[in-house]
């Protein structure tokens, strides 16, 4: 058994196709930091406008190669793996085994916290991975520094919390209990009773615009700005009671998945919903977005996980098995929890089909409420009914933090100067959109651009082509003579002619009419508006 | 089983002690940053709205002079000192540190037209009276150490003209070659003395009007060009006998001023209220014309690096344009300002001083909400960072509205509104006439630019 493999380091036999083999490697990278296609400037008139714009494509490319230079060459750690010896399956192996196998630090993020009075529970890391929030459904709530290990605080509030999210950073996180919504700061000041809510089941966080969206009993969806306490918007699902909710971290948009197996998206600033798309016979269970944005999880009451390409809104897969809590990690994995049971789903092959990766079961009995991957680690949260639980899943995390997004070394300095910074940059909710590479593109013209004489004439021969090749029906009784069958061609090609004739003329009238001086046009007799 | 995760040392990502900076890891992954063009424009947007915050370009008065101030000369040497003229016939020379004026000389008895001094800046003319005066310049520091010397035979040469010329001729004004130690002044004709001679070395005449201003071209150096009171703009090449062309236009033009950088571009302040830019090889149009004052341009100067000037006008403001912008990009103005009558762009590049009617020099930001001072480095990264980013979304029409948007006094305003009027009524008048005429008879749209010249002569 290995312990630790570092990445095979290529042969130096033959430099030539190292080069190459590492050439053709950061042109993979590098297509991701393209953002897509350049602009066709060969389409422009404007010659000038033509150069200015070739010379800001060259510098797109320098800097999407200069960053794939850096992630080749630049990255500090490396991401996590897991490969089975011969035919030894993944899925097999147990969290026992992964313990011996890593080092000590690893294998201490791999524990159980039994709290058998106040379960289930439900949990939510800060981006950074950092601190963790843990909700009882009784009312226990645990603020934990996962770095560490600490309890920073534990309150017990006495009545039913039913999610806990933390707002911008790990001083503020919000609470649904019994009747409303309460926002607490990190020593467990309530702050905040958000009455206008109501009885909320769950409770979503949009970190960029500073909004806190919450669900309600009768399935009403609130967005509350978090700096000014206005309240965006009230938007009425219509679709029954819900607790199934995530928001889409790549466009802000919010999906609800219902009680009737529907699943809707929404956004701040219209009432009525963006998508609203039937994903399962029965009611949605639980609901997954991954974190670029294309690919959406979805379970049903009737036994089946389904991946969504949101592109497309296509099924790309349909994997079988009850589901109560879906997560994607980072990377990609997608964790699946029933009863006591979890499963890890990887796309092993790179061409998104999500295959069994890793299994584990929690001590039997236990029912899990929820699954969340930890940030920029290997980690696996699983909130269950006995407490919570902590698993190693390899190669679940982003090995790179970058430190102006999310940093798990911050200083309280360094908070201090990041909560400043986003709240400058805090988005006005009408960002929130289905394709926010919309925003700062030019908005098409209205006017389909006119065909061109040559291209109506094309048209027009293309009309007349098909009319002569119309097969003629066998009819009986002299009515196929070759006399009539001509004339009946010739019909069918006046037909096919007539339109683009008569917009011809009409075009003529209208020159016509334009030629006149434009002194004497007030003149013209005017025709009746219809 | 081969296997690894996640793994990081504390030590590895933070700092070892308090003195170290902090370390800071990047990850460019697009997944790790979303809405990245939403989030760009909202600090775009912050950054033009913060320039505007920080917009406060007046920097300070000088105050001394006891008649308008006419003229404005910067010391091509020493960045604090600065030289004026008034229109009591006192010339004052000013440190702008502590924004006090160390040397005053009488200089004439009527006002003082013009000063102007070589590039090495051993000594400096004045015009007025019709005579050429030659003073010895100093710079401020120097003056201030002969003082705390109690040096008085050397304190005493400086209020004496060196050397004093008398014209024949009126003169309105004068300028000095970059290197050589010669004079071209202007009035009824152009002259060209030698420092130290009494009589003019050539003279230019091409018609009879006064010419009202001469300027040597900084690059080119034995180049010239005036303007002369029948609208005409001439060109002169010292080392010929007779001037080189001349250009007519609609309006006078009241001063020059040479790109110091392209040699051969020059902008005309003209009383149609624009200012035309020239390319001197092809005149027959402006290669811009910049509008955005609403009374006569009095005085122009460019900035050292060629790429902006500044011009002040009737209209008692100041107004910092582009060379290759049509409109300004600033306009600066106070309660107490009045018609502004000499303005400079200081050799540093960073202010702007203006001398106008109410006897009082102002000093001017060039970029009115730039941070003074020595900046941190950070400072600086954040601030070309965002200057990048207003450059980027400088088309969006929020960002544009908001840099765009400048408060100018009632008149002003008042004055824009009318001149609009009026160029729409002209516009709409042109276009009916268009209208109404046979096609064959038509003639050819004129371009804007054109409109402005009416012939060049050879």
């Amino acid at each position: 058994m290995v312990v630790k493999v570092e990445k095979i380091t290529p042969k130096k036999s033959n430099p030539a196709t190292t080069d190459e083999v590492i050439s053709e490697e950061m042109d993979m990278i590098k297509k991701k930091y393209l953002r897509g296609e350049g602009a066709d400037l060969k389409a422009l008139k404007d010659k000038k406008l033509q150069g200015q714009l070739a010379v800001k494509e060259d510098l797109y490319g320098k800097s999407a190669a200069a960053a794939a230079k850096a992630e080749k060459w630049l990255m500090p750690s490396e991401g996590g793996y897991l490969e089975g010896d011969g035919i030894e399956k993944t899925w097999r192996i147990k969290q026992d085994a992964i313990a011996s196998e890593v080092d000590i630090l690893s294998s201490r993020k791999q524990f159980d916290i039994v709290l058998p009075d106040f379960g289930p529970y439900t949990l939510e890391f800060t981006p950074s991975g950092r601190y963790m929030a843990a909700a009882g459904r009784k009312g226990h709530i645990a603020i934990v520094d996962m770095q560490n290990m600490n309890a920073i605080k534990e309150l017990q509030v006495r009545e039913t919390v039913r999610d806990v999210v933390f707002l911008h950073n790990e001083q503020f996180f919000a609470a649904a209990q019994k009747k409303y919504p309460y926002i607490y700061s990190r020593d467990g000041t309530e702050l905040h009773c958000l009455k206008e809510h109501g009885a909320v089941l769950k409770l979503q966080f949009l970190r960029n615009h500073f909004l806190l969206a919450s669900i309600n009993k009768f399935g009403q969806l609130r967005y509350q700005d978090v700096t000014t306490g206005q309240m965006v918007s009230n938007l009425r699902t219509g679709l029954g009671r819900t607790d199934v909710m995530q928001v889409n971290p790549f466009n802000g948009v919010l999906a609800v998945g219902h009680s009737g197996g529907t699943l809707s998206m929404w956004k701040p600033t219209s009432a009525a919903p963006l998508v609203k798309m039937l994903c399962h016979p029965g009611p949605v269970t639980a609901l997954a977005f991954h974190p670029n944005g294309h690919l959406m999880a979805t379970a049903g009451m009737e036994r089946k996980i389904k991946i969504w390409d949101l592109r497309k809104f296509e099924v790309l897969q349909t994997l079988p098995g009850h589901c109560k809590a879906l997560d994607f990690s980072q990377k990609g994995l997608l964790a699946t929890a029933t009863g006591s049971f979890v499963q890890v789903f990887g796309d092993l092959s790179g061409s998104q089909n999500y295959s069994r990766y890793m299994t584990h079961s929690v001590a039997k009995g236990y029912q899990v409420k929820k699954v969340a991957f930890r940030p920029y680690e290997d980690v696996l949260g699983i909130g269950h009914s006995m407490g919570w639980s902590s698993i190693l899943i390899p190669g679940s995390g982003e090995p790179n933090f970058d430190s102006w997004v999310a940093n798990p070394f911050e200083t309280s300095k360094q908070r201090r100067e990041k909560e400043v910074h986003s709240l400058l940059d805090k988005l006005p909710p009408e960002t929130i959109m289905l394709d926010p590479t919309k925003i700062g593109s030019v908005r098409p013209t209205r006017k389909k651009e006119k065909p061109t004489k040559e291209e109506i004439e094309a048209e027009m021969e293309a009309a007349i082509e098909a009319a002569k090749n119309i097969p003629m029906k066998k009819k009986t009784k002299g009515r196929s003579k070759p006399s009539k069958i001509a004339k009946k061609k010739q019909e069918a090609v006046e037909k096919a002619k007539k339109p683009f004739l008569e917009q011809h003329m009409k075009k003529r009238k209208l020159t016509d009419e334009t030629q006149l001086p434009k002194s004497l046009e007030r003149f013209v007799r005017k025709k009746a508006v219809a | 089983m081969k296997v690894k995760v996640i793994n990081r040392s504390a030590n590895e990502f933070t700092r070892e002690t308090n003195q170290d900076i902090h370390r800071i890891k990047r990850n460019y992954d697009p997944n790790l940053h979303p809405f990245e063009f939403a989030r760009e424009y909202k600090r775009a947007l912050n950054a033009v709205k913060l320039d505007k915050i920080f917009a406060k370009p007046f920097i300070g008065c000088l105050s001394g002079h006891q008649e308008s101030v006419n003229c404005l000369l910067k010391h091509p040497t020493s960045l604090p000192t600065l030289i004026s003229g008034s229109c009591d016939g006192k010339i004052k020379l000013w440190n702008l540190i502590n924004k006090k004026c160390f040397l005053t000389l009488d200089a004439h008895q009527t006002l003082v037209k013009s000063i102007c001094c070589s590039n090495q800046g051993e000594y400096f003319f004045s015009i007025g009276d019709n005579t050429i005066k030659q003073w010895k310049l100093v710079k401020a520091n120097q003056f201030e150490n002969l003082i705390e010397n109690d040096v008085e035979e050397d304190e005493d040469s400086y209020f004496v003209p060196v050397n004093t010329i008398v014209s024949k001729h009126l003169l309105t004004q004068a300028d000095h070659h970059l290197n050589k130690p010669l004079i071209m002044t202007c009035g009824e004709k152009c002259e060209l003395w030698e420092e130290n001679r009494s009589i003019p070395l050539t003279t230019f005449e091409w018609g009879s009007d006064t010419i009202c201003n001469v300027k040597f071209n900084p690059v080119e150096t034995d180049i010239c060009v005036s303007a002369v009171g029948d609208r005409g703009i001439v060109l002169y090449d010292i080392r010929k006998s007779q001037p080189l062309k001349k250009v007519i236009l609609k309006m006078r033009t009241n001063s020059i001023c040479w790109n110091p950088m392209e040699g051969f571009v020059f902008t005309a302040a003209n009383e149609d209220h624009d200012l035309h830019t020239f390319d001197m090889r092809n005149m027959t149009k402006p290669l811009i014309i910049h509008k955005d004052h609403v009374s006569a341009v009095i005085d122009v100067d460019y900035s050292p690096t060629g790429k902006e000037f500044v011009s002040g006008g009737y209209d008692k403001t100041l107004r910092i344009f582009s060379v290759d912008n049509s409109r300004s990009r600033e306009v600066y103005h106070t309660k107490r300002m009045q018609r502004l009558n000499s303005v400079v762009w200081t050799l540093d590049n960073k202010y702007v001083i203006s001398g106008s009617n109410e006897f009082d020099i102002r000093i001017w930001k060039s970029n009115a909400s730039e941070k003074l001072g020595k900046l941190s480095r950070r400072e600086e990264m954040n601030f070309r960072y965002q200057n990048k980013l207003k450059d980027k979304f400088s088309e969006f029409p929020e960002v544009k509205r908001i840099a765009l948007h400048r408060h100018v006094p009632r008149h002003v305003y008042v004055q824009r509104k009318e001149k609009q009027a009026i160029i729409a009524s002209m516009n709409r008048k042109e276009r009916n006439i268009r209208a109404h005429t046979k096609p064959e008879k038509l003639k050819p749209i004129e371009e804007e630019r054109k409109k402005s010249v009416i012939k060049e002569e050879i």
